[in-house]
């Protein structure tokens, strides 16, 4: 490693920096002004230093990188074992990326209990983190469950409307789905010899057939990790909390709920299901797929009829969702690449729209698409970057939602031409209700008079909508930055999956 | 027959500690005047308990049997010594403070604290059936008058008398086991039953002994379905009571339980614990979800939680008893430090105990609202807390001895179980209070209580392999006497 010592500490500053930024926190002086800086910096500060792992990135290498692997706890058998491939990595780098937006974004509209947002905060980001990097599955569950708690207290402490309702809801929901998968980490844990968490070593064990009475296990266990992914995802029919907690949630708490809490559902399909156990992923991948074009379908039909622009939005991340989810169990090249790309696309884009509408609700205090009306002419800046915001999201191509539908389409097409067809009519769908959305919210005369007294964005807003804006067009025209780290972790998920399909086949 | 030695009364040190001080105390009570009273009373019942910690520490080097195999000093009674001392000192900490906004005469309230603990301790080591009865009685006799001591309130009065009447009821259960089993095997010391019972030929009558000491037993842990008495119990008990009780007798009782149950090698025990376990978490997370009274939501969660532990007792032992004794260790220090936190909201005559009366402590007092959150989320079982790995440890335990349908019933039964931690948490953050009710500035000895609590609560969260590896330690102790026992 020419890198020298930073590359084996790295993650674990990344992760750790916003945790002890929050520590820190504590002991300041509640002076707003002072604490908002200092999530700033600190959120910034680990921004650049995850940065580090794309340019040192060894895009040809597959396996994990960056890796550290300690003992932890003697009993039980407990490694602090961090690494990362090229899907966890930019999902990494895009928590990281998210995290200074939403400190900028909840600048003024937190002034309550600034203190405590910010901590919860920065918790957050250090959870979430370390979901992507933690290769112990007792550590990645215990960084899955650390996630609940910021974001349900973020929810019902900053959020508005029903919004202890919508926390309970959420956590419940994730909890439950969790414990699941709890049970099957630990049957997993106890029928390895030596008894251990680690995923690399349970995952060659499955695949030497060394687990005993795995056979009659193997889908029960799937099923046990895909019951908490699924809910996270969320996957039709458990997407239920998801309108709820995103109405109800401050914008920062949307940003990083769509932004990245989703992701950890489909990076986790992607890790666990699909790495541990591929031969169930396949027998299950017709059922899941129908579930995903549901969501597509569905979501995007009931986001159509949204009189609320932030329930629009979150209906459509449940149909952008499932595109993910229908390109990783296409077990397609194209389909996996496209998935990854549409999870750091979507994380992206969805984090912008829920800003925008965030931007907007701090000036009029509802999100009521008919409270609106004609607003390109009092906020012209405003509404060119939700223009260019809700493009990316249909996926004009150029911009960063066009690459990663094309793949996964292309993928499902492959394996099942139907389900391509109608997966392909998601995307006029999605055309349909954010343009419809744009053009009410947008054009036509002011219909309400205090929409004219509205002020433009400030340089404020504008500093924390331009990295997203230009990570979209970025994204857009030069996937191929994206796609060749993400390549041989997709090559490296599907290479047990083309085998079984070659001796399924007998080719 | 030996005669005595020196060593046999180190090997009951922390009890003879206990026993002195409780004595001096009542001795001190009528000599001291009204005012300084209480607090003196208080320090030296917590220099008592501490200087029985600080015994077991010193007893712990010398291993062995003392009065005949009456009694027994290992790794094992050595931990649930230091359970049950620390959490008396906690308490004594936690009902200075109460005491004085209580307006209790304190006197015996100290040393029954004390006297309570010594059974506690005795239950622990002591190896021999007729000794567990006395013990059990010693510790019961003081619970049961200590439930009492909001003499004014009628609640607590009713407490006291059901929890008396009952509970003498259980240890009759108990004792008549002991009798059956005396009967079927000829003895009355547990490593002699176990030899007895190691044979392919079990009575019947030893069938029926243990599971009337199971009775006992399950009545004192509130393990379904003899757990009626919990909630009404807690309900009306003082606070720092409530504390002491749901977490000190029942770490002995589950003591005597791994006793009977590893030890003796229970014919029978996996069914017994099987439903006992599964009535036991679903009966006391359901009943929970609709209380509106903290104490009495905290009691069904204690039964729940029993009922979680006792999933460790149908394990194997080499999983199944450090399990079970690193849940007691970590269900003490977050429930101590849960009800300490009740104690001092509750205000005089105990008056703001609804999940209303919680509604906005968020603001009105940051500091303990955190620290509830912590203990509930222990509670819970959430990383980085000491609840996690105690749930952790049992599940996996359990999934060993391949119960997959118990464990499920367990996670099932833990996620319900966040439902009703978390009213109370939301109640305390996200709801406004309805009227401004008092909060007293926290005093340092509870500030000390409640810190040790949460120390402890977060060490076995974070690094929970030191207490794991010493608990370990003594299930080599329990089965190196089920080794030596071999002819």
């Amino acid at each position: 490693m020419s890198t020298g010592t930073l590359d084996g500490a790295i993650l674990t500053l990344v992760t750790f920096i916003p945790l002890a930024g929050a520590l820190l926190l504590l002991f300041l002086p509640r002076r707003d002004r002072d604490i908002r800086v200092f999530a700033l910096v600190v959120t910034l500060f680990a921004f650049i230093l995850s940065l580090h792992l794309p340019v040192h990135f060894q895009r040809t290498q597959t396996g994990f990188q960056y890796e550290v692997d300690r003992p932890w706890i003697p009993t039980p058998n407990i490694h602090y074992h961090l690494g990362v491939d090229g899907v966890a990595m930019w999902l990494v780098v895009l928590t990281t990326f998210l995290s200074p937006l939403c400190v900028l974004i909840s600048w003024k509209s937190i002034h309550e209990r600034v203190k405590e947002f910010f901590i919860l905060l920065l918790i957050l980001e250090t959870a979430l983190i370390g979901v992507f990097v933690a290769l112990d599955l007792f550590l990645f569950y215990f960084f899955w469950e650390a996630t609940l708690i910021p974001m349900a207290l973020l929810i019902g402490m900053y959020g508005h409307g029903r919004k202890v309702y919508a926390a309970v809801k959420f956590f419940l929901y994730t909890m439950i789905g969790s414990v699941f998968m709890l049970v099957a980490i630990l049957w997993l844990y106890s029928h390895t010899t030596p008894h251990t968490f680690d995923f690399v070593a349970i995952q060659n064990a499955i695949r030497a057939g060394q687990v005993p009475n795995f056979i009659g296990a193997a889908q029960w266990l799937f099923l046990g990790f895909f019951m908490a992914f699924a809910v996270k995802v969320p996957l039709f029919p458990v997407h239920t909390w998801l309108p709820d907690a995103h109405v109800e949630a401050p914008t920062a708490g949307s940003v990083l709920l769509a932004g990245v809490l989703l992701k950890m559902g489909t990076y986790g399909m992607f890790r666990f299901n699909l790495g541990l156990f591929p031969e169930q992923s396949r027998a299950n991948a017709t059922w899941i797929m129908v579930l995903a074009l549901i969501g597509i379908i569905y979501g995007a039909l009931v986001a159509m009829v949204q009189p609320n622009m932030k329930k629009l939005i979150a209906y459509s991340s449940i149909s952008h969702l499932g595109f993910v989810v229908l390109g990783l169990f296409s077990f397609t090249t194209a389909g996996l690449e496209g998935a990854t790309f549409i999870m750091l696309a979507h994380g992206v884009s969805t984090g912008a729209l829920f800003m925008l509408a965030g931007i907007i609700y701090e000036r009029r205090h509802t999100y009521e698409i008919s409270e609106f009306g004609g607003l390109a002419t009092p906020l012209p800046v405003y509404s060119s970057f939700f223009l260019f915001i809700v493009l990316a999201s249909v996926g004009l191509p150029l911009l960063n939602g066009f690459i990663g539908e094309f793949l996964v389409l292309s993928g499902t097409f492959e394996a099942r031409p139907a389900f391509g067809i109608l997966a392909a009519t998601g995307v006029i769908w999605s055309a349909c209700y954010l343009l419809w959305m744009y053009q009410r919210v947008f054009f036509g005369k002011v219909t309400h008079e205090v929409n004219n007294t509205l002020p433009d964005l400030d340089f404020r807003e504008q500093i924390a909508l331009v990295p997203a804006a230009l990570a979209a067009l970025v994204m857009g025209v030069a996937p191929i930055l994206w796609l060749n780290s993400i390549a041989p972790a997709v090559q490296a998920a599907l290479a047990p999956i083309a085998d079984l399909a070659s001796k399924v086949t007998g080719l | 027959m030996n005669p005595l030695q020196s060593a046999d009364y180190i090997r009951i040190l922390p009890e003879i500690v206990l026993t002195l001080f409780g004595m001096a105390i009542m001795i001190a009570d009528p000599l001291l005047d009204e005012r300084r009273g209480p607090k003196i009373l208080g320090l030296i019942g917590l220099v008592g308990s501490l200087g029985a910690f600080l015994a077991t520490l010193y007893q712990s080097r010398f291993p062995g049997p003392a009065f005949w195999g009456m009694v027994q000093v290992d790794a094992f009674s050595v931990f649930f010594h230091l359970v049950v001392t620390a959490v008396s000192a906690i308490v004594i900490l936690t009902s200075l403070e109460y005491i004085e906004v209580q307006q209790i005469h304190a006197g015996e309230y100290y040393s029954l604290v004390l006297f309570g603990a010594v059974g506690m301790c005795l239950m622990s080591s002591a190896t021999e059936l007729v000794l567990i009865f006395i013990a059990l009685e010693i510790s019961s006799i003081s619970t049961y008058i200590l439930a009492g001591f909001r003499r004014r309130a009628a609640i607590s009065a009713e407490s006291s008398v059901k929890y008396f009447l009952l509970g003498s009821f259980a240890t009759a259960f108990f004792l008549y086991g002991v009798a059956l089993t005396f009967g079927a095997t000829g003895s009355t010391n547990i490593s002699a039953i176990a030899q007895a019972l190691a044979g392919s030929n079990v009575p019947l009558l030893a069938y029926v002994g243990i599971a009337f000491m199971f009775v006992g037993l399950g009545f004192k842990v509130a393990a379904a379905p003899f757990h009626i008495w919990t909630p009404d119990v807690y309900e009306g008990a003082p606070a720092p009571v409530v504390g002491f009780m749901s977490t000190a007798p029942k770490a002995a009782a589950f003591a005597v339980l791994l006793r009977v149950m590893f030890e003796i090698n229970a014919p029978g025990r996996i069914w017994l614990i099987w439903i006992a376990a599964a009535l036991s978490m679903t009966l006391g997370n359901v009943g929970a979800l609709v209380q509106n009274n903290v104490k009495r939501l905290l009691a069904y969660s204690s039964i729940a939680h029993a009922g979680y532990l006792l999933m460790a007792f149908a394990a194997v032992p080499a999983n199944g008893i450090p399990a079970a004794m690193f849940y007691t260790a970590s269900y003490a220090a977050m429930n101590v430090g849960a009800f300490a936190v009740i104690s001092h909201v509750a205000g005089a005559g105990e008056r703001y105990v609804t999940l209303q009366d919680y509604a906005g402590l968020g603001r009105r007092s940051p500091l303990l609202a955190a620290l509830l959150t912590v203990f509930l989320l222990s509670l819970i079982g959430i990383p980085i807390t000491g609840g996690f790995f105690a749930k952790f440890y049992v599940f996996s335990a359990a999934l060993q001895a391949n119960l997959v349908g118990l464990v499920v019933i367990g996670v099932l039964n833990s996620a319900v179980g966040a439902y009703y931690y978390l009213r109370i948490i939301v109640a305390m953050y996200m709801r406004e209070a309805r009227e401004e009710i008092p909060i007293a500035s926290v005093p340092p000895s509870l500030g000390i209580a409640l810190a040790a609590s949460l120390l402890i609560t977060i060490y076995l969260g974070v690094l929970p392999g030191r207490v794991l590896e010493f608990a370990s330690q003594a299930v080599a102790d329990l089965s190196h006497s089920i080794v030596a026992q071999m002819p």
